[in-house]
């Protein structure tokens, strides 16, 4: 509940803050919050990612973009309601949504009794890896991961090729 | 930034334990938490840890771009590979059991293998995608 607190405090900074710089690391603060609250929820794997892809890589990211661009956030031009009403829509059918999930931390539901079980009754057995998380990702849902994998190297390959080759272009054209 | 001392050596203590820890999280990934993508995120960030405090161009000597640019699809080839290897010794593809003479061995060698190639492709990504970022302010 407190890490909540501080995550609702945060956000509202980030919204109201006009120094990008600030913003950048309240991001950081955010994830790391966020990493927190997936400890306290026993997502320790997940919560290790948050960690340091949200508040390292991202943040070293986007301060390498600020670098790059101004560091003030001009003023909006259009007033907020039209978005605040829209994501206050959004945020109450969502928390309408919550009701029909069951209690949390009940065993019972579809989800747990689907293909769960059989993993977590059959891993050691089959596979030797105590960690019933690797031998779900690399093994069972090997071909998930796979994907991941190519998502992840078709954004690098994107990343590359957008601000590479512009680079490029853009030498040439001071050239001639 | 680049000629504080106490940043320096701050920094140098601390790379080779980034590393192995690094390392522990990819090879220990089998019994706690972790695996190839923490490892890799972890390994990029030593190597971008390098770079801020001792510049680009120390930083690229080390990792050279042209070997990060070779990770990023070196990954991927080495997890679809192992699928790959897995058909060609008879059994599905992705199912490591056929890798090794018994199933459960198999098994545990293809998780190794695969993560390697996750490892690979996410350090050669975040590391291409930082040099990159911070190449175009020169």
């Amino acid at each position: 509940m407190v890490l909540l607190t501080l995550m609702a405090a945060v956000t509202v900074g980030v919204v109201r803050l006009r120094n990008l710089f600030a913003v950048v690391i309240l991001g950081g603060i955010y994830s790391f919050l966020m990493a927190s609250v997936l400890i306290v929820l026993d997502a320790v794997d997940v919560a290790m990612t948050e960690a340091s892809v949200g508040a390292g890589i991202a943040t070293v990211l986007m301060l390498g973009t600020l670098y790059l661009t101004k560091v003030e956030e001009h003023r909006p031009v259009h007033t907020p309601l039209l978005p605040l009403f829209v994501a206050v829509v959004t945020a109450a059918v969502l928390v309408y949504g919550t009701y029909g999930l069951p209690p949390f931390g009940a065993a019972d539901t579809p989800m747990h009794l689907h293909v769960a079980p059989y993993y977590l009754a059959q891993s050691i057995e089959q596979t030797g890896v105590p960690n019933v998380v690797t031998s779900v990702l690399a093994s069972y849902r090997g071909y998930d991961t796979l994907g991941e994998v190519t998502v992840i190297f078709t954004a690098g390959i994107g990343v590359l090729l957008l601000l590479k080759g512009r680079r490029r272009d853009g030498e040439k054209g001071d050239k001639a | 930034m680049r000629y504080d001392t106490i940043l320096r050596i701050g920094a140098k203590l601390i790379l080779p334990f980034i590393l192995l820890f690094a390392l522990y999280v990819q090879f220990h990934g089998d019994f706690g938490p972790g695996g190839g993508f923490q490892a890799g995120v972890v390994s990029a960030a030593m190597v971008i840890l390098y770079a801020i405090i001792f510049g680009l161009a120390a930083a690229q000597r080390v990792v050279p771009p042209i070997l990060v640019e070779t990770m990023v699809p070196l990954g991927v080839l080495i997890y679809a590979g192992v699928g790959v290897a897995a058909m060609l010794l008879g059994g599905d593809y992705l199912n490591y059991s056929v890798l090794l003479h018994d199933p459960v061995h198999g098994q545990e060698f293809g998780i190794l293998l695969v993560e390697i190639g996750v490892l690979v492709t996410v350090a050669g990504t975040m590391t291409a995608i930082f040099y990159t970022f911070v190449g175009r302010g020169r």
